[in-house]
């Protein structure tokens, strides 16, 4: 688990060198590419859309559509905008990702240094979850929930969050522990150290890299969500993504295109944030866990 | 057996809602109205009720004309927490009649006496066996033109009056270099034209038969082919870009005189007076030539389920908020469509507007007023469905117009 | 001092005990909610379900009903277009931008989250973006029509043969930027002795990256395949808001497919079907590689 983080010793020529700049740019652009068309078509008037071409930038700049979309457009009968449905979304995800993420570490760590007979089979039908299709438990989770009494609330989504994104976390977390000496678990345990006092002080100081791939993981998943939030949340619990998708997916209204955009950029800002702040980690974690095996 | 699923359902649902004291007067309502206007527009009912001190819990879920929120539904239902209203079109009310999960609102329709005043083609949803489970909000119809009037006056056309007209008005918009036809290649948007094609092709009473009663047939037979051809000529007169189009973007071509004529439900005159576009001097609006006299109609109708005793009360004072005229001419007036009484003045209604009104009158007298099946009132989901698949392959030209037929019929039968 | 023999009994005892209680939730929650719902599913499927779930047995019927559907043929053949070509491009773009990235790049502090960032967004949010710059009349064709490169066609969104390629090109824009960083990592976590060593024995660049980098690769290729083939599998989004299953139904793929059935066609039988033949597709994929990977650690 040695953290090199020094580039490539292979040399590469002074021609090649801007070879592979060029074609790094041209890469960056193709993936900047829909950002453009979304940010340049929230900063246009609407008549400006529809009339004309929609690739260019705008002739007349304005921010009405951001304002619009944040607290004035009309997502239900109510012309809130996009904001209260933003804090249920911080609501929801904050402890959803939370109790996934220590999930996930707790049952990497036994899985890897505490192991029992059938370990492997348990680990293999964890990560299968992983692949089940959501639709098919629409249904039966919206029973389930509703026997619990936590139907249409943020309580009732964190617990779908979670039960969906154990597979996940725990599949980073025991790759990323397995990696970990185990004789420094013996070691401890023959000093006497219980099964929590280990994780707390042996693996948890360890943890860094391999937790900010699964929050981002698991904050991405659940941020950009629509089924459950769709399903299972009532007006006062409903996400983001489902508001935004009221705001854009209006049938029989008109549509404003630059309210969406500037919507749909805004309903991302989070995300982003967390890609552009930790995405140096990000690298790092995925380097020092999951990808080594 | 599946009685017995929702009996429980709705039990649960009940004892929530008893044990919920507070939730007791107000109302929650599904649906998929939220673009500005329509929004707006359902303000109005909001308002309505919290003068009369209920309270509005608002449930919004857009997407796929209700697709969403019908799946959201199914999660309530199942979950035992089943709105108060439901926002619902056509066949999906019967099947939750069918499913008992529907309350009741015989009561406050006697007392108002909403047999008399609703078309009888709407109250085939508005009631099940006999008992009113829905309060209808509207009525759209769905054989409309929308036509460019500057490019009618630059090429000397008229108003087209029968569909050899329409072909040559559009013949014509094509040889100036107009895209002829706007048009949006989804299946809905296809099935839409489909629907006027077919009363053209057949009348009113080959519709029935074919759309309403399913006859075998009906669905192959020379007209379906006749149909199909038509189809396929309309196909002709589209521009190469229209697969997957939303259907504002094509009323945008006829608005900015990019192309002639739309074939599109009423709801797309919104589109025209927010570009400030005058009906009768910018645009005209008249029925798909050859299906004047009758009207394919889809309407919106909240559909009232089982509630606990002390929430009834809200329940039947929502009911009676929406068949009241004057919401029905402020929706309406806002929504492009029309009441769904025929009682109703239309005196506030823009020319459009009155067309459609009387039309509606007319139609339902002389019993033409159909369901359309694009929009779900003339058979059930997977019927509907499946003559989706026939008549989208068909326009994107996987069959000829004898193979649809066949098709048709074919498909129509094992969606049965 | 049996008494003290004893406690320190207990003692182990519950310390054997502890893990598998913190486990047991997890496994707990798992197996209901994935394992109990798949075998709801799998009962569905043997009943007339149509709009909620029935219990009315119909044995196979859905199955024969299913695999009749033209469209679940189309789904099944797209699914197999789709997720080969997905999942190779990514691989290929993600491993080709690690390599070329990790040359001691200036600047990659900031080409690195662009190329992360389509990753945190979803299809809801970039779905009409790509729509347009797709659709000919509007976006790229008609840009460059605009620049005067007048014979420039690309309409593949609104070709029934083409347009499941358009799912690929924003699909592969979704995630290889993904891929890149895990090989990025898997790269800069190899030692750079060998490397060296090798470099003094002669061997090309290409070579070196062909016989040495890429085997030491192994681990990064296997999650990358686990997680692109998760996405392919999965979806759904990306179809309803780019071709929403079209032109005509040529885009359709086994999620879009079974969503449509179970929830706007009432046909929840067909659709419950449908989602047991994807389970098991995925099971048979799964299983072997599962089974492969696990044994090969327990070495």
């Amino acid at each position: 688990m040695s953290v090199a983080s020094q580039d490539t010793a292979v040399k590469t020529g002074g021609i090649a060198k801007v070879f592979i700049y060029l074609i790094l740019i041209l890469f960056a652009l193709f993936y900047l590419l829909p950002l453009y068309v979304m940010l340049t078509n929230s900063l246009k008037p609407l008549s400006e859309i529809t009339g004309g071409n929609m690739m260019s930038l705008p002739r007349d700049w304005t921010i009405e559509a951001w304002l619009s979309a944040w607290s004035t457009a009309q997502v239900g009968v109510s012309p809130t905008g996009l904001q209260p449905y933003f804090v249920n979304s911080i609501l929801m995800v904050v402890p959803a990702v939370a109790i996934s993420t220590v999930l996930g570490a707790l049952n990497g760590y036994i899985l890897t240094k505490w192991r029992f007979r059938g370990d492997t089979l348990l680990f293999g039908l964890m990560l299968f979850a992983c692949f089940i299709p959501f639709q098919i438990v629409l249904i039966p989770m919206a029973r389930i929930l509703g026997l619990l009494g936590i139907a249409g609330t943020t309580q009732g989504l964190v617990l779908v969050h979670v039960v969906y994104g154990i597979g996940f976390s725990t599949l980073y977390f025991r790759n990323y522990y397995a990696s970990f000496p185990t004789e420094l678990v013996r070691a401890a345990m023959i000093d006497g150290a219980g099964f929590f006092r280990i994780f707390w002080r042996i693996m948890l100081p360890v943890s860094g890299p391999i937790a900010v791939v699964t929050i981002i993981w698991q904050f991405t998943n659940i941020w950009n969500d629509f089924l459950f939030g769709a399903s299972f949340a009532g007006l006062s619990a409903m996400p983001m993504t489902v508001a935004l998708n009221n705001l854009v997916n209006s049938s029989t209204g008109v549509r404003e295109y630059n309210v969406h955009f500037a919507g749909a950029i805004m309903a991302a800002l989070p995300t982003l944030l967390v890609y552009i702040v930790a995405g140096r980690f990000f690298v790092r974690g995925l380097m020092a866990g999951s990808v080594k095996g | 057996m599946r009685g017995l699923y929702t009996t429980t359902a709705i039990a649960t649902a009940a004892m929530l809602m008893m044990s919920g004291a507070a939730m007791a007067e107000d109302v929650e309502v599904l649906h998929w109205w939220t673009s500005g206007g329509e929004a707006a527009a359902l303000n109005v009912l909001k308002e309505d009720l919290a003068a009369q001190g209920i309270g509005w819990v608002d449930m919004p879920v857009a997407g796929g004309g209700g697709e969403g929120a019908m799946t959201v539904l199914r999660a309530r239902v199942t979950s035992g927490d089943a709105p108060t209203a439901v926002q619902m079109l056509g066949f999906d009310i019967v099947d939750w009649a069918k499913e008992d999960a529907l309350g009741n609102l015989d009561q406050i329709a006697a007392a108002e006496g909403w047999d008399a005043v609703v078309p009888a083609a709407l109250q085939n949803f508005s009631k099940y066996d006999g008992h009113w489970v829905a309060a209808p909000v509207n009525i759209h119809s769905t054989n409309w033109v929308w036509a460019n009037k500057a490019i009618l006056d630059e090429l000397g056309l008229a108003q087209p009056k029968t569909w050899e007209e329409f072909v040559a008005a559009l013949q014509a918009a094509k040889d100036a270099g107009y895209t002829a036809l706007a048009h949006g290649g989804q299946p809905w948007q296809d099935a839409t034209m489909f629907d006027s094609i077919v009363i053209g092709a057949g009348g009113a009473e080959f519709y029935k038969r074919a759309f309403i009663d399913l006859d075998p047939a009906a669905l192959n037979s020379p007209e379906m082919v006749e149909a199909f051809k038509r189809l396929e000529t309309l196909r002709g007169f589209v521009d190469d870009n229209f697969s997957g189009r939303d259907w504002n973007l094509a009323s945008a071509m006829v608005i900015n005189k990019e192309a002639a004529f739309q074939i599109m439900g009423d709801w797309a005159k919104g589109e025209f007076l927010r570009a400030e576009k005058v009906p009768g001097t910018d645009f005209l609006c008249f029925r798909v030539p050859g299906s004047e006299g009758s009207v394919t109609f889809n309407a919106d109708q909240f559909a009232m389920f089982k509630v606990a005793d002390s929430a009834v009360e809200a329940q039947n004072a929502m009911a009676s908020a929406i068949m009241s005229p004057d919401f029905q001419i402020a929706f309406n007036t806002v929504k492009g469509s029309v009441p769904a009484r025929t009682d109703v003045p239309g005196d506030q209604f823009d020319a459009c507007g009155q067309q459609g009104i009387a039309d509606l009158a007319a139609a339902a007298e002389a019993g033409t007023l159909l369901g359309s099946m694009a929009h779900g009132h003339a058979n059930p989901a997977a019927v509907k469905n499946a003559i989706y698949d026939v008549v989208t392959a068909s326009f994107n030209g996987e069959y000829d117009a004898e193979t649809a037929a066949e098709e048709l019929a074919n498909a129509v039968e094992s969606a049965q | 001092m049996p008494v003290q023999n004893n406690r320190a009994d207990i003692r182990t005892r519950l310390q054997d005990l502890i893990p598998k209680i913190v486990l047991a939730p997890s496994v707990a929650a798992i197996l209901i909610f994935v394992y109990g719902f798949i075998v709801f599913t799998g009962y569905l499927s043997l009943t007339d379900s149509k709009m909620l779930p029935s219990f009315d047995f119909v044995g196979f019927d859905n199955y024969a009903r299913l695999f009749d559907l033209p469209a679940w043929n189309t789904a099944l053949i797209n699914l197999v277009i789709f997720a080969a070509l997905y999942i190779a491009i990514c691989t290929v773009i993600g491993l080709a931008l690690a390599i070329l990235l990790d040359q001691k790049i200036r600047g990659e502090g900031l080409l690195r989250p662009i190329y992360l960032y389509p990753m945190a967004l979803s299809f809801i949010v970039t779905g009409t973006a790509w729509k347009w710059f797709l659709d000919p009349g509007l976006g790229l064709e008609n840009t460059m029509h605009l620049w005067g490169w007048t014979d420039f066609q690309f309409g593949w969104i609104k070709d029934r043969h083409m347009a499941i390629y358009t799912l690929v090109i924003a699909a592969v824009w979704q995630t290889s930027g993904f891929v890149m960083a895990m090989f990025l990592a898997g790269l800069r976590g190899i030692d750079n002795e060998i490397l060296k060593a090798a470099q003094i024995d002669g061997a090309s660049n290409f070579a070196l990256y062909r016989r040495i980098v890429i085997p030491l690769l192994r681990p990064a290729f296997l999650s990358a395949f686990v997680i692109l083939f998760h996405m392919a599998i999965k979806s759904y989004d990306l179809v309803i808001a780019l071709t929403g299953g079209g032109p005509g139904r040529a885009t359709e793929l086994p999620a879009t497919f079974m969503y449509s059935y179970t929830f706007t066609r009432n046909s929840m039988g067909i659709g419950a079907a449908s989602a047991v033949i994807m389970l098991m597709t995925v099971a048979a994929i799964m299983i072997p590689y599962l089974y492969s990977e696990l044994g090969r650690k327990e070495k």
